[in-house]
């Protein structure tokens, strides 16, 4: 029995700080926010660490590691408010293809992602979080139909998985006929959304058994990670605040007021570390509890990750709401991903749904 | 990352729990702390001649000899719960006093208090807090005056569970006079029945005596009941708080309440609805439920970490301020779901679980405060755990 990271998980998470460090400092993201949430240069910086390739084995030309890898590597992102493909390129549009994809789909496509010559957008929301504005995709001999809403790691998308109505799976070519994409402006800046819209678009049906559910499962585990991740910077950075500034002759961090909003942020975040790990850990290694520990692993960073978001907030005072500081760019990432794929109510929901108690 | 249990720990698990079936006509009634049972004596003492209680003490002063194996200890606490199996005793003597006298007790202090404490022959109780020193333990006021051979101990201690049916005390007591604050201080071990002593119930808001107070006026004990070196009691008696801290925020309390507050809500209905059809309700259950699971795998975390010597940061920090809240909002949760009927109290018709989530709501507020306020806790995750200072006038004295 062994709750822990192995050394080489440790080393891997290390190279990909070590790496966002040098490549992903606040100013680039600043940049990278005002030009469409995405910084090639980090990208390439992933992309020679393996980053794409992480989960795709290595007869495509990826590493083969398994989904706590990747919420390490999320985690990493979150702590740096990577402006890069990651959720969907790099976890669950590879996960889509390995589980219900084709032979002739996977030789086509896994390698090209393994290396990182394309990125793959994912668009299943209204099948997780449920169909908002009237979307959804309806499909027709293979043709689809409708239109999709929060496609994730949109901009940069050479391909699209797209589930369509009852759960279904497909791949679109992202310069399809018929396909029109129009980017959505969020909250947060450092990553890219989109919605698409569907005439008589010709799709791939990824058929071999049901992705769905892993796919989603995967998604929350990555959010959860990444909002790990996030808020841990955001406490570091309220700490370190509260030891620098002083007001009454005294830095501020020596107040207990303050020292208690920095010891609480600490202690309800942490423990949701264990959850991300053991809900990665079970995606692989426990198939009957994955999808409960997923759920409440996105439930559990969604709230604390709300709390730490304005906690640490608070603790800068009023410089940190402004811009000056760039501390928003983990408030609003944290935001982002509490939405996406379900808000905390939905997945709670979702999460009773499996025990069958609703 | 591997949550497998290996072929020698499978087959201990499989010993453990074919033991349990064994015996299962000789299970008491579970410990309630105080004097224990005979039936209760007994099982304590087939447990410890089998490995199942005081399991890592020596031989030579009465317990089971066998080296500590973390997973084994885990292992034999998931049977218990799973078989359903009282534990053996447990409290302060037990969990606080025994790992002491190990620690810095000597030879004839061993020999002479761990194997009866063991055996549930010598009942302790803890004398540290006093009505002046809660958060602020270090300025306690209990003195003891060197008289001859002995002490002469006048002064006050309260919060003192269990001291009606105590026949020890272990207390701190200020016996250097003019020395620094955390400096003058002795661990000293007191017969109960000496005179001087006067125990007084203290009722708290669950309607029951859980604590007293107790009152010293020149009772005498000898200079050799000082545990460790006379003068640094506060150092002696910081070595075992950790171990308080660690069991008050044992997340299989939170497990097991939540199962029962899941069963509740599959039974229970209102309106001729079951209380699990309240979406509401239902929502509650499931964060709660993330909580737990959390702390649970917290748990395996810092469990690990012992084994392996891991660094988990201020992972430990937090296990009481964390644990202590989630314990006490499931039972607020359970009172809620129960509605009109959660405000009736033992005795009553219609009382759900003999009153027990009113109690455990109002006892384990107390136990938020007791053993280091959530606010001293804060303090601690904040100073120790995060590098923050600490309040200038305190890090002078």
């Amino acid at each position: 029995m062994e709750f822990a990271l192995s050394q080489d998980q440790k080393m891997l998470q290390d190279s990909v700080n070590r790496t966002l460090d040098r490549l992903c400092p606040l100013d680039r993201v600043r940049k990278a926010a005002d030009e469409g949430a995405y910084a090639a240069d980090v990208w390439h910086g992933l992309v020679d660490l393996g980053v794409p390739g992480l989960l795709i084995p290595e007869q495509f030309g990826g590493v083969g590691l398994k989904l706590l890898d990747a919420a390490l590597v999320a985690e990493a992102l979150g702590r740096h408010a990577s402006p890069v493909p990651f959720i969907g390129s790099c976890v669950m549009a590879p996960l889509a293809l390995l589980r219900a994809a084709s032979p002739a789909q996977q030789e086509m496509w896994l390698p090209r992602l393994a290396s990182g010559e394309i990125t793959a957008g994912v668009a299943i929301s209204e099948q997780v979080a449920g169909a908002r504005e009237g979307a959804g995709i309806t499909v027709q001999n293979g043709r689809l139909s409708g239109r999709a809403l929060f496609a994730l790691d949109f901009a940069t998308a050479a391909l699209f998985i797209v589930a369509g109505q009852g759960g279904t799976l497909h791949l679109v070519d992202a310069s399809a006929s018929g396909l029109q994409k129009t980017a959505l402006n969020t909250i947060d800046s450092t990553r890219s959304l989109g919605e698409l819209h569907f005439q008589s678009v010709d799709s791939e049906p990824l058929i071999h058994g049901n992705g769905l559910a892993a796919l989603r499962d995967a998604g929350w585990i990555m959010l959860a990670a990444d909002t790990l991740g996030a808020g841990w910077q955001m406490i570091e950075k309220a700490v370190a605040y509260a030891q620098e500034r002083k007001q009454f002759d005294r830095v501020i961090g020596s107040f207990q007021a303050v020292k208690h909003m920095c010891a609480e942020m600490a202690a309800e975040l942490e423990p949701g570390r264990s959850l991300v790990w053991y809900a990665a850990h079970a995606f692989d290694a426990i198939p009957g509890d994955a999808s409960l520990t997923a759920a409440h692993a996105k439930a559990y960073l969604s709230e604390v990750g709300r709390f730490v978001a304005r906690t640490s907030t608070e603790v800068h005072g009023g410089i940190g709401i402004t811009d000056l500081l760039g501390l928003h760019y983990w408030f609003k990432r944290i935001g982002l991903n509490r939405q996406l794929l379900g808000g905390p109510e939905h997945v709670r929901h979702l999460a009773a749904k499996m025990q069958g108690f609703v | 990352m591997d949550l497998a249990y290996n072929a020698d720990y499978e087959s201990f698990r499989a010993e453990t729990r074919a033991f349990l079936e064994a015996h299962r006509a000789r299970y008491p009634k579970p410990y309630g702390g105080g004097r224990p049972a005979p039936d209760m004596l007994a099982w304590q003492g087939l447990l410890i001649e089998n490995g199942y209680a005081a399991r890592t003490i020596p031989r030579e002063y009465g317990g089971y000899g066998a080296e500590a194996d973390i997973l084994k200890s885990r292992i034999i606490a998931e049977e218990f719960i799973r078989a359903k199996a009282p534990t053996g005793l447990s409290g302060q003597g037990i969990s606080m006093l025994v790992p002491t006298l190990l620690e810095v007790g000597s030879e004839e202090q061993k020999r002479r208090y761990i194997a009866p404490t063991l055996r549930g022959e010598i009942i302790w109780c803890q004398g540290y807090s006093e009505p002046g020193a809660g958060s602020d333990l270090a300025s306690l006021q209990t003195h003891g005056l060197e008289d001859g051979h002995d002490f002469l101990i006048n002064g006050q201690k309260i919060w003192t569970s269990t001291a009606q049916s105590a026949d020890m005390m272990f207390c701190l007591v200020r016996t250097e006079s003019g020395r620094a604050k955390h400096q003058g201080i002795s661990y000293i071990l007191l017969p109960m029945h000496s005179p001087g002593i006067e125990v007084r119930p203290l009722k708290t808001m669950t309607g029951n005596a859980e604590f007293n107070e107790v009152f010293f006026t020149d009772v005498r004990v000898p200079q050799g009941n000082v545990v460790g070196e006379r003068g640094q009691g506060w150092f002696v008696a910081n070595a075992t708080l950790k171990h308080e801290r660690g069991m008050l925020g044992d997340p299989n309390a939170a497990n097991s309440r939540l199962q029962a507050i899941i069963e509740l809500m599959q039974e229970e209905t209102v309106g001729g609805e079951k209380l699990m059809q309240n979406a509401v309700f239902r929502d509650r259950l499931m964060q709660l439920q993330g909580r737990v699971l959390a702390m649970q795998f917290h748990g395996l975390r810092l469990l690990t970490a012992s084994m392996t010597g891991d660094d988990v940061g201020l992972g430990r920090l937090i296990v009481k301020l964390e644990g202590c809240e989630l314990n006490h909002q499931l039972a607020a949760f359970a009172i809620d779901l129960l509605g009109e009927l959660g405000v009736l109290y033992h005795g009553s018709p219609h009382v759900r679980a003999h009153g027990f989530w009113q109690r455990a709501y109002m006892f384990d507020l107390g136990l938020i405060i007791g053993g280091g306020t959530a606010q001293i806790q804060k303090n601690i995750i904040a100073e120790r755990g995060l590098g923050l200072p600490r309040e200038p006038k305190l890090a002078r004295g």
